[in-house]
């Protein structure tokens, strides 16, 4: 069984690895249709410049050469993994990604983990309490909450629980100047991302509330709910080992798309949170024209989105043992 | 192979259900009946006659926002099951009183194992060690003719046949051994050589546990093989009741009548259907919050007459044992005789 999951996982990102490429070809281009470049970004920054200056930074960069060109260049150095030399950072695209990976993933993973269990939570209450006040304050959050911006509810975080209360810090990762030890250092980290996580995962907490409660109102209607009430079986009993394990699976495919609209998402929200993370990354990439950076983060993205859509297969499996890796369902 | 002692006694059931039109209105009035161990009762009806609702009632399986037991008393040894309340309900449910559904497909949760579904009930009710259950789990499994029962319990819904799905949940209903097993539709989704080895399955464990069976069905063939009693309801009330035999040989309620002309019989067993030409009954089944005074069945029946239409007609005994709910059972019966 492990053996099989590994090897499965293994063909889907082989098979990944021409959609991969062809995500690189079609941001190399479209990227390119943003005006402006690295060159009069820097112009700009500097003051003052001349065109020789600029024609000197463009030759550096190697901006001077066709476009077919520098794509044939950033092709070929892309096949031996090396995503190129971000000129605004004086730093190798690979270092300045993998020293932001962490926090990204931290936030991402804390925001993942609140929003699925809540929205699961949620939504199977909502449903197990089908047409009572709870379950209407539920609903009724869950539409507000999905059509509040992910920036507002930040920002609102930010205003109610940082300025006004003082419980959490209003930006950052950790306390810049602080020398604690690992353990404390953790709790300080962790004391940094409540804001943020709680800010991303509002969305997707309402995206899940919804369709676990659909989903659950639809499972409870099933026959083999009938089965298990037969048999005497106690009201929770019915909804811990029946009901939420077969209404979970939709909550896991949608699970599954949002991760890499996730991450679209903690670009807006590490800009708010000055989270040092992928997300701001690109933010200040794509402001100062540093392409390659952008290009690398796109990269990394998706192989982050194939890899997980084949971990979310594999989890399928776990959950239903009808859904074989082989790609056939038993009915 | 009767015993004296009914272990289920049925009086004056009554459910209701509610609509947004009407309030509450009934779908199962007045039905008052027995079962003893070791017994067969079919009850028989078309679609919507409110055989279903009987079985859901006894079982207290409705749905709760919307309908109610409104009145009657439902004496299954020593508990009355109106009465009790919902936890003490749940422990006569699946343990005394259990229910075999209509579509093996759907009634087993496809994520769990088998075995463990059986296993389940064992627990619930007899409070033995997860070892113990498993054994008893496995003996089912036996009883109930599936081979290689071990390794089956280890197996998912979606591995097995719809009859092999069916046998498990008849396994599951008789997991503690009740004293009633009610049987709705049990083998309408199945096909026919199923349907018989399943009917004969619920034939044989009958004795083995000694238990009363309740069949729901709409097949006279079914109730002619393996019934000893049969009650037909039409709107939500028995309209009549009788020995499987003396039903066969010619039963008195009109709808009864027409139940068994509307039914092809190669066999050509006895009474008026014999020879005739395969009928069918005009019109349907009225909404139950539809019902007007009088007899339900009135506006489709062939012999009605002024008075059908005034008074919901009573239950009458007749000579031969059988009870009917026609004010003109007895000249029927005397026309024919």
């Amino acid at each position: 069984m492990l053996f099989t999951n590994a090897k499965y996982v293994l063909n889907r990102i082989l098979h990944g690895i021409p959609i991969i490429l062809a995500i690189v070809v079609v941001n190399f281009f479209l990227i390119r249709l943003a005006p402006g470049d690295a060159a009069q970004v820097l112009a700009g920054e500097s003051g003052a410049a001349t065109a020789e200056y600029m024609d000197q930074i463009r030759k550096q960069f190697g901006l001077d050469q066709p476009l077919w060109i520098q794509f044939l260049n950033y092709m070929k150095n892309l096949l031996v993994f090396d995503l190129g030399y971000s000129f605004r950072h004086g730093r190798t695209i690979a270092s300045l990604i993998i020293e932001r990976l962490g926090a990204t993933a931290i936030l991402m993973g804390a925001s993942m983990v609140l929003s699925i269990g809540l929205g699961v939570i949620l939504g199977a209450i909502a449903a197990v309490r089908d047409r009572t006040f709870l379950s209407h304050v539920i609903v009724i959050l869950a539409i507000v909450t999905y059509a509040t911006p992910l920036f507002w509810v930040g920002l609102m975080l930010i205003i109610v629980f940082a300025l006004n209360l003082g419980w959490f810090p209003t930006s950052g990762y950790e306390t810049i100047g602080a020398t604690l030890t690992s353990f404390d250092h953790m709790l300080d980290v962790l004391h940094h991302l409540v804001l943020p996580a709680i800010s991303l995962s509002f969305f997707y907490m309402a995206l899940y509330t919804r369709l676990m409660r659909a989903s659950m109102l639809e499972t409870l209607g099933q026959d083999y709910i009938k089965t298990a009430r037969a048999k005497g079986l106690s009201g929770s009993r019915i909804v811990m080992a029946h009901a939420l394990r077969n209404a979970i699976i939709p909550v896991l495919t949608m699970a599954g798309v949002q991760v890499s609209a996730m991450l679209g998402g903690s670009v807006i929200i590490e800009s708010v949170f000055g989270w040092p993370g992928l997300g701001l990354l690109a933010y200040e990439a794509l402001f100062s024209r540093d392409l390659n950076l952008l290009l690398g983060i796109f990269f990394l993205s998706s192989i982050l989105v194939v890899v997980t859509n084949a971990v979310v297969d594999v989890i399928y499996t776990l959950v239903d043992p009808r859904i074989r890796l082989n790609g056939g369902r038993h009915e | 192979m009767k015993s004296a002692v009914p272990i289920l006694q049925v009086e004056g059931l009554r459910t209701e259900f509610r609509n947004k039109r009407n309030g509450w209105f009934p779908v199962v009035d007045k039905v008052n009946f027995h079962l003893s161990a070791g017994e067969t009762l079919a009850i028989v009806g078309e679609s919507g006659c409110g055989k279903s609702m009987l079985a859901h009632s006894l079982m207290q399986l409705l749905p709760s926002r919307i309908s109610r037991l409104a009145g009657g008393i439902i004496r299954l040894g020593d508990h009355d099951l109106a009465k009790l309340s919902d936890t003490e309900m749940r422990q006569v449910r699946g343990k005394e009183i259990s229910m075999v559904f209509q579509e093996p497909m759907t009634s087993l949760n496809p994520l769990m194992k088998v075995g463990r579904q059986i296993e389940e009930s064992i627990l619930e009710h007899d409070h033995c060690s997860a070892k113990e259950a498993r054994k008893r789990s496995i003996e089912l499994l036996d009883m109930v003719g599936i081979p290689e029962p071990m390794a089956r319990a280890d197996q998912y819904p979606f591995q097995l046949s719809g009859g092999m799905r069916q046998r498990i949940v008849i396994a599951i209903a008789l997991a503690c051994r009740p004293k009633v097993l009610i049987a709705d539709e049990p083998t309408t989704a199945l096909d026919v050589t199923i349907q018989a080895q399943v009917l004969e399955l619920i034939d044989r464990l009958k004795s083995e546990i000694d238990m009363g069976v309740i069949l729901i069905t709409h097949d006279l063939g079914v109730v002619a093989e393996w019934a000893q009693r049969v009650m037909v309801m039409y709107a939500g009330r028995k309209v009549e009741e009788a020995e499987v035999e003396t039903f066969f040989s010619g039963p008195s309620h009109p709808y009864s009548q027409a139940l068994l002309s509307s039914v092809p019989r190669p066999d050509a067993l006895i009474g008026e259907a014999k020879m005739s030409q395969l009928t069918e009954i005009p019109g349907t089944v009225p909404p139950m919050d539809q019902l007007g005074p009088g007899c339900a069945f009135a506006h489709r029946c062939s012999r009605r007459t002024e008075g059908c239409l005034a008074v919901i007609p009573p239950l009458l005994t007749l000579p031969s044992g059988t009870s009917v709910a026609c004010i003109h059972a007895e000249e029927f019966a005397h026309d024919r005789h």
